[in-house]
């Protein structure tokens, strides 16, 4: 019997240690298949060159992402500057405010919202608000703009959730206190209740932005691809590239040196997403919003 | 601002509070319209492609005529290798760090091998998969690779969902039995498991939805092939991949919406499900 049980506890320390096992040999094998190439061409050089021409025909190649950092970092923060305030507040409303039925319907929402397959939502940007943005803003409609609000509406769940955990977790105290000192509903939010939770937003932002820098299927569709910058460089009309998109057109015909150059973006992004996530993790971590 | 308000009295508190609540409302009808708005616009567009032949037939020049059959059987056979993976190993990971684990250092890694895990976009996991078991394990293009990779996808998923419902078993129960001599494991069989059952079915069943819609992850491990497969070493093409080259390479505006109204139904399908037995499990408490 006490074996049995040795042997159980050891596969479950097995699957509990699976995940941080696939971890490392994600981060292993992107090193293998990228990493030479990177320390050859140089990591700044990679991520700072201008020009990517990965086609040995059309001439000596280039492996230059800057443009498709810059072309994530866009897209990623446009989606957030659309998604938070929109986010934050359907977060009070949804702790605050909202009756009981309200409160299911819209936590409902929310499930279906993220279970969306984003290939579908890219389509669905594809064919309707490309076409609008071309009619009414001008340019070719693919964009930063398309993309930042398919990716905004992909980031809104977890912005919501996030927030509304963090709200739920400021003490009933501190908001009875503002109440019985004669404040309103709304006082007490926006005095006791978004100043405390501050840092569990801050951390769903943070998060946020990883999420969006590594969405690809939907951001393939909508923003356009062009591999090199905006101009001039605010403009939210012109196309962009992100890096995941560059991984998925490239991996359809890459071979030998263009391959590990793909290999080494996810080198890129991986170590940006990681940054961030455990930056939001520790966040929410410490302001004991989970355990 | 409410100060500033407050002090000239322009605005009374009692209306700010009025109209901040009306924006609050404002916002979550904003959100929940979105919602409605885009799943409203592809079904009504995609509706009348549906019917039998379509779900049934085998897809015929490329995808342009015919139906999605093959791509359908893709996205289930994936789905399937990748349940049948992260099921046992999501749940053990769940039971290890609730019953078996203290906070110490150790934990903390694991955890957070696993938020890790979480935050990997997809199409890092697509490249992994391609590398490690497309080419390194010779396995090909193939429903294994895909299905392996994808289980990479939703692990974190079922992890946390487990434990989120092993959380929620009492104490005194599991006390309890314990206390009648019951060994830690029979307890966990006997009396942790049955309880946590309803909450891990449901994350279980989201985690189905999301997988059901990735991409990245399977396009360079499943492959594209629109045959059906014989074994798990053939290469298939899931539906939503199916979706996008429709769309990408200008084949067929109405069979993408088609497909698209497909993977809309399996989602709200799936949703429906995990609010069916959260229902019924609130009503068995009671």
């Amino acid at each position: 019997m006490k074996n049995n049980e040795r042997i159980i506890e050891s596969f479950l320390f097995l699957s509990a240690i699976t995940a941080l096992v696939i971890v490392s040999m994600i981060l292993l094998f992107l090193l293998k298949e990228g990493g030479p190439f990177l320390l050859r061409t140089g990591i700044s050089d990679f991520c700072l060159g201008m020009n990517w021409h990965p086609d040995p025909v059309a001439g000596e190649p280039a492996y230059g992402i800057f443009p498709m950092i810059v072309g994530s970092i866009y897209i990623a923060t446009g989606s957030l500057i659309f998604a938070l305030p929109l986010g934050v507040s359907c977060a009070v409303f949804l702790v605050e405010v909202a009756p009981l039925w309200v409160q299911s319907v819209i936590r409902r929402g929310i499930e279906l919202l993220v279970g969306i397959p984003s290939v579908v939502l890219g389509f669905f940007g594809l064919v309707l608000l490309v076409p609008l943005i071309r009619e009414y803003f001008g340019g070719y409609g693919f964009s930063i703009l398309a993309g930042s609000i398919i990716l905004g509406i992909m980031a809104l769940p977890h912005i919501i959730s996030i927030s509304a955990d963090a709200i739920a977790a400021v003490p009933n105290a501190h908001k009875e206190a503002s109440y019985a000192l004669g404040a309103t509903r709304w006082h007490t939010i926006w005095n006791v209740t978004l100043p405390s939770a501050k840092s569990g937003i801050i951390a769903a932002v943070i998060l946020g932005m990883g999420n969006s820098i590594g969405e690809t299927m939907a951001v393939l569709m909508v923003a356009g691809n062009s591999t090199v910058l905006p101009e001039p460089i605010i403009d939210i009309l012109d196309p962009v590239m992100t890096m995941t998109a560059n991984i998925v057109i490239g991996m359809n015909y890459a071979t030998g040196e263009y391959q590990e150059a793909l290999f080494a973006t996810g080198i890129i992004l991986f170590l940006m997403i990681v940054i961030l996530n455990g930056v939001s993790y520790h966040m929410l971590r410490s302001g004991k919003i989970i355990q | 601002m409410i100060n500033i308000a407050g002090h000239h009295r322009i605005l009374s508190h009692d209306t700010i509070n009025k109209i901040a609540t009306l924006i609050l409302w404002a916002s979550a009808v904003i959100t929940i319209s979105f919602l409605v708005y885009i799943i409203g616009y592809i079904i009504i567009r995609g509706i009348g492609v549906i019917n039998i032949s379509f779900l049934l037939d085998s897809p015929r020049m490329s995808g342009a005529e015919g139906g999605i059959f093959n791509a359908i059987v893709g996205t289930l056979c994936l789905v399937a290798i990748a349940l049948i993976t992260a099921v046992p190993i999501g749940v053990g990971a769940a039971i290890f760090l609730i019953e078996y684990a203290t906070d110490n250092p150790v934990t903390r890694v694991i955890t957070f091998g696993v938020e890790c895990l979480a935050g990997i976009p997809s199409i890092v996991i697509g490249l992994f998969g391609y590398a490690f078991f497309v080419v390194y394990l010779g396995l090909g293009f193939s429903i294994l690779s895909g299905g392996l990779s994808l289980m990479f996808m939703i692990l974190p998923w079922t992890v946390r969902a487990s434990e989120e419902a092993i959380k929620t078993v009492s104490m005194e129960l599991k006390e309890g039995s314990l206390a009648l001599g019951a060994t830690k494991w029979q307890t966990i069989v006997q009396i942790v498991i049955p309880g946590a059952l309803p909450g891990i079915t449901t994350g279980v069943i989201l985690g189905t939805g999301k997988a059901i819609g990735e991409t990245a992850v399977i396009m360079y491990t499943a492959g594209s092939s629109l045959l059906l497969p014989h074994s798990i070493f053939d290469p298939v093409r899931a539906l939503p991949y199916h979706l996008y080259i429709l769309v990408s390479e200008g084949i067929s505006e109405d069979m993408a919406y088609g497909s698209a109204v497909v993977l809309l139904v399996m989602i709200l399908i799936i949703n429906l499900m995990a609010i069916g037995i959260q229902k019924m499990c609130n009503k068995r408490m009671k």
